[in-house]
């Protein structure tokens, strides 16, 4: 699994392979200089023999060398530098798309199976993750696995008896920081779930401050919180003492195979000879940094699991299969608007059975209300004919084609839509109602706008038409963004109209203005609304009642209260009074 | 920060033995490079093995009393700052619950939400940090610098410059990039908002076919990102070779001119290495530095948006606690020349008198935006009136103290939230004490008793944050149960019924008109609700369009008229 996780990264970053080469490549250089320039350091050291006995002409030549390695170095790291971060940001970046186009791939039923802000988070957290752990693989692990093997190497041929002494020494480090992260990772989880716990309680309380007032629990909300923060203070203690550990502990560490390469370099030259004092400079200068390239790897180490671990997130969505593709499929151009439903079957769930055997026929130009108790399933014809989720028995026609023989895109642009969610995207008013038809002139927005009456709303804002939205629609009242959700259905003006609970959210008296713009939009169009209050279908050229997946009944309003079954008591129950 | 302080005042003992360790600590890994040049001029130049072995039991006695005072450094800085995070979260929560609906609408929720969780963790961290490093960075810095001259005074001007240089590279390359993070947030702000409109209107998206130019503008914003990232990096990327650059240079100059010194006898090599580690110990330690200072820079900023909330005082504050007296004769409500605005923008309420008998049912009625929720909210005095006097049984609602007034109140709001926990928990709110029968009770008149008896766990059932895993319909049902539990005299019902279908509002309704010595306030769009109420307010625009019974209006205020004619067939409208 992991390994797999890897590999489907590193297929990301196969484009990118030049600045890979090229990042390793200035790794090795400078690593290896940089551990030179202590030799040569070394080296002049040694021409210092005594008073009077300083080789200038020697120490002239090390310098001459220093000089130009530092030159070399500078150039090396900062083309790694540079390099890295072209990788792992033109990886990500690829890899975002890639997610985004998924979002707009998968059947529908995905995205609202899953929560979006789970979704979210691996198109932003999951996703720098994985930048920020390629980042560090190539950084801090190949520069400090290539740190390692090349100060043992330079060691090892400087002399092999302190260099033992590194050797035995250093693994306790990695000792030390194995057991202090073990310590860290389980407080660390301990204090993330209370964090948890405390800021989604936070976000209870300060996002619902009219209930915590309106019932006077400020007292108890305090008491409460009291208590979480006091359990907080002591997980979050340990852990962050926990962490705190970790320096001192390897500078400790650290600071012992300093000590020890010391001694025993001092004493070997004092009591066997074969190595200069030079040389021991040379060997302190390893000692002081060797723990540091142990420490970062095994810190990369965890790193690294976390970066996998959101790959993995990343992935799955990546993997998620795509809607069946409609390459295949007829490109329609015309629309009729006749439709017809032949024995549909439909569940979200197979244990729920919803929609069964359900048959209708629309001529062209009718309006068809779909009424109902809540969950009945009316929002689901809507997706079956929008081809969001596809029928699982039965078909579909429109001008009688199967609506699976035709292309999505042109079977969705047969429907205008208006959902009782209004959602809009941030940016102008103007842009909002171009949505579906980008060729529009203002004109025909305007007129649009006008007809749905959010004119006169639209012309009082700050900058008019050109006004910005904020995020879903923020700054607007919910029965304005309805208005505006209807006005850009209606700049496209196509030939089947979908209302939705279109306008559950604004007053009555608006709505009759706007049911009355809607009837000159339908006028000789075939039109499906789903409706709430039952006064607004009256005139529909069929009701579909339904409940609980079936329909009950189906007729004209006046037959329905005829027949006095299920509708007539939906509707009377509307009105009815004591 | 700094205004933040009060808040570490029970720690002050920490404050000083914390940094006073880190300081000692310091001290030590100066004298370690002094240690080793003895051991090499005074211990190998003299072949005095004694003195080696000496020396070398100072360098391990120099770490474990390093390492001892570092770590009584690091249990004081964890304790101070968790505890003063502790602190503040606590007193934070607790200004915000005091602060008035004019003040939480300024500020607006998520951004208190993140100034509570991000912006308190980050102070938090912060003071951790400054404990332990702030100090410990410069001393090394200045101690280096010390133990140069000591050793060599003319040699450490190369220090000097060295130093020097080291902070002016590093000061402009993190001034330069910064305005690139600040853009690059920006980008990636705008990558997760397209992201998440991209989801919350899939559909929409989908039915106008707009999938690939939602595709080209996120790959435009990505672009974007990736460019901006890879100019920052060409300039980030330069801080690790220049400052290397800069030390080698230095320490070829100690070479150079440090075996000039060796050479008249003024220095021996052991010096030199000393020197030489003295100087990287100085790179190391500003990189620390300038790190710290990123840190601290973004632990004051959110030190001061977390200030920003406590300066703010509420403009609606109770006069005394003393509980109010209720007039005997006095009406339940009554609004007296009451007007309002939320800012500077026009009234929201304009010039509104009327009363509130007490036992009576009210309906108050409009189209949305008129006014009936503000009405609502100043009786409630979450806000306070701009003009005017508000009631409540004869007194005014500011001499009021809060838990009195809304005690006395059961409200429904029109959004209905429920909080995480158990059906019994929620049910709690209004009256902490309250039996399980006066719970089963309320359910009972909110038409709630029966879904809840279905329950598996009834009354001990959970629920999760927000009531998600009620239907609206439920959730709205529990929000007015909530509000009847221990019997309020008072009831407001804002919107209250709009989840409900007609028949489970129409027995709802019944129940609550039998509740006795109840005054029923109840808010709608939808004439039916209130046909039969005693008295029915008609809100237009902040205004009152006219008062009456159903009958009268029907008569006399076209508003009303229109209202019922949009929702009743004419029959239906003359009953």
């Amino acid at each position: 699994m992991k390994k797999h996780t890897v590999s489907k990264i590193l297929r990301y970053t196969i484009p990118h392979i030049k600045y890979f080469i090229l990042a390793v490549f200035s790794a090795v250089i400078s690593v290896s200089l940089t551990l030179y320039i202590h030799v040569l350091v070394g080296n002049a050291i040694d021409y210092m023999i005594d008073v009077g006995r300083v080789d200038f002409g020697n120490i002239l030549l090390q310098i001459v060398y220093i000089a130009v390695s530092i030159g070399l170095i500078a150039v090396f790291q900062w083309l790694m530098g540079y390099c890295t971060n072209a990788i792992s940001s033109k990886t990500i970046r690829d890899i975002r798309s890639d997610v985004f186009r998924k979002f707009n791939n998968v059947p529908l039923s995905y995205i609202d199976r899953n929560p979006h802000g789970d979704l979210i988070s691996r198109i932003t957290n999951d996703i720098e993750a994985i930048g920020e752990g390629l980042t560090q693989v190539i950084t801090q692990l190949f520069s400090g696995v290539i740190t390692i093997i090349g100060t043992l190497i330079f060691m090892l041929m400087i002399d092999y008896r302190i260099a033992l002494v590194v050797v035995v020494l250093t693994p306790l480090s990695i000792l030390v920081a194995g057991i202090i992260g073990r310590m860290c990772a389980k407080s660390f989880r301990e204090q993330q779930a209370l964090q948890g716990e405390i800021s989604s309680y936070i976000e209870e309380m300060v996002g619902n401050q009219k209930i915590v007032k309106a019932f006077s629990y400020e007292k108890r909300c305090a008491d409460e919180f009291e208590e979480k923060n006091r359990r907080l203070f002591k997980v979050g203690l340990k852990a962050q003492f926990a962490g705190a550990l970790a320096n001192p502990c390897t500078r400790f560490v650290n600071n012992m195979v300093y000590a020890a390469t010391g001694i025993v370099g001092a004493l070997l030259i004092v009591m066997t000879g074969g190595l200069s004092i030079g040389q021991l400079s040379c060997f302190l200068a390893y000692a002081n940094q060797y723990t540091k390239p142990f420490n970062e790897v095994t810190g990369v180490l965890t790193q690294i699991q976390t970066a996998l671990a959101s790959a993995g997130r990343v992935f799955e969505v990546l993997e998620a299969e795509n809607e069946p593709s409609d390459k295949d499929r007829k490109s329609v151009n015309t629309c009729k608007g006749k439709v017809e439903f032949k024995n549909v079957y439909f569940s979200y769930s197979e244990d729920k059975p919803l929609i069964q055997n359900f048959s209708l026929n629309v001529k062209s130009g009718q309006q068809v209300a779909i009424v109902g108790p809540t969950g009945c399933g009316k929002t689901t014809l809507i997706n079956l004919l929008m081809g969001f989720y596809d029928v699982q028995q039965g078909e579909i026609l429109v001008d009688g084609t199967n609506i699976l023989d035709i292309k999505r895109n042109d079977l969705r642009k047969m429907f205008g839509m208006v959902l009782q969610d209004s959602w809009l995207i941030s940016g102008t008013i103007m842009e909002n109602l171009r949505f579906g038809n980008p060729n529009a002139t203002d004109e025909q927005v305007i007129e649009a706008a006008k007809q749905a009456h959010a004119h006169s709303f639209i012309r009082k804002m700050p900058q008019g038409y050109n006004t910005l939205i904020a995020e879903n629609g923020g700054n607007l009242s919910a029965g304005q963004k309805q208005l505006l959700c209807i006005a850009r259905a209606m700049v496209v003006n196509p030939p089947m109209l979908i209302l939705d609970e279109a306008t559950s959210s604004i007053d009555t008296l608006t709505e009759i203005r706007v049911q009355k713009a809607f009837r000159k939009l339908m006028k000789g169009k075939t039109s499906f609304v789903v409706a709430h209050r039952l006064s607004t279908i009256k005139e529909s050229d069929i009701i579909l009642v339904m409940n609980k997946g079936n329909i009950v009944e189906q007729g004209t309003h006046e037959k329905l209260l005829e027949h006095k079954g299920f509708y007539y008591n939906l509707y009377n129950s509307q009105f009815a009074n004591n | 920060m700094f205004k933040l302080r009060r808040f570490l005042k029970d720690y002050k003992l920490q404050l000083i033995i914390g940094p006073a360790c880190k300081l000692f600590e310091a001290i030590l890994e100066l004298c370690v490079p002094l240690v080793m040049a003895s051991i090499i001029d005074d211990g190998i130049q003299k072949s005095d093995t004694n003195h080696i072995i000496v020396m070398g039991v100072v360098l391990v006695l120099l770490g474990v009393v390093g390492l001892t005072s570092a770590l009584v450094c690091q249990y004081m800085a964890s304790y101070t700052s968790q505890g003063a995070g502790t602190k503040i979260r606590t007193a934070l929560l607790a200004h915000i619950n005091g602060l008035s609906h004019n003040e939480l609408d300024k500020v607006g929720t998520p951004s208190l939400i993140t100034r509570m969780t991000g912006d308190i963790n980050a102070v938090q961290a912060n003071i951790a940090m400054t404990m332990r490093l702030l100090l410990r960075a410069p001393f090394l810095i200045i101690g280096a610098l010390i133990m140069a001259c000591f050793i060599d005074l003319k040699l450490s001007i190369i220090f000097f410059c060295g130093s020097f240089l080291i902070a002016v590279v590093l000061y402009l390359v993190m001034t330069k990039s910064l305005p690139f993070y600040r853009q690059i947030q920006k980008l990636v702000d705008k990558v997760s908002l397209i992201s998440r409109e991209n989801l919350s209107g899939n559909r929409v998206i989908r039915a106008f076919s707009k999938q690939k130019s939602q595709q080209e503008s996120l790959d435009n914003a990505g672009e974007e990102l990736s460019k901006t990232t890879l100019r920052v990096s060409r300039l980030s990327a330069l801080l690790n070779p220049a400052t290397y650059v800069i030390t080698y240079s230095a320490i070829i100059l100690i070479l150079w001119f440090g075996g000039g010194q060796v050479n008249k006898g003024a220095l021996m090599s052991g010096d030199v290495i000393a020197l030489t580690s003295y100087m990287t110990q100085i790179l190391l330690a500003m990189i620390v530095l300038a790190n710290l200072v990123v840190l601290l820079s973004k632990g004051i900023a959110s030190a001061g948006r977390i200030n920003q909330i406590f300066e703010i005082k509420s403009t609606v504050t109770e006069k005394s606690q003393d509980r109010v007296t209720p007039v005997k004769s006095a009406p339940t409500v009554e609004f007296d020349k009451v007007s309002f605005t939320y800012g500077d923008g026009d009234n929201e309420l304009d010039n509104i008198s009327f009363t509130i008998e007490k036992n009576s049912v009210t309906g108050i009625i409009g189209t949305t935006g008129a006014g009936k929720t503000t009405l609502i909210n100043l009786i409630l005095r979450f806000y306070d009136a701009t003009e005017g006097v508000v009631k409540f049984n004869g007194t005014d609602v500011k001499d009021y103290p809060f838990s009195q007034l809304r005690g006395d109140i059961g409200v429904v709001l029109q959004k209905s939230v429920l909080v995480s926990g158990t059906v019994r928990s929620n049910m709690l709110w209004q009256k902490p004490e309250a039996t399980d029968e006066e719970i089963w009770k309320a359910l009972e008149i909110a038409q709630a008793k029966d879904f809840v008896t279905e329950l598996p766990r009834k009354l001990d059932s959970p629920v999760n944050q927000g009531g998600t895993n009620f239907s609206g319909g439920q959730r709205q049902r529990l929000c007015i149960a909530r509000a009847l539990v221990g019997k309020p005299d008072t009831v407001i019902l804002d919107d209250s019924f709009s989840a409900l279908d007609f028949a489970t509002e129409k027995a709802l309704r019944e129940e609550l008109l039998n509740l006795e010595n109840t005054t029923l306030i109840i808010v709608t769009q939808r004439c039916a609700s209130i046909m039969n109420a005693d008295k029915i307010i008609v809100l237009e625009d902040g205004e009152i369009a006219g008062q009456g019974t159903h009958k009268e209006l029907l008569k006399s205020c076209d508003t009303y008229r229109e209202i019922c004619l949009s929702q009743l067939k004419e029959s239906e409208v003359a009953v």
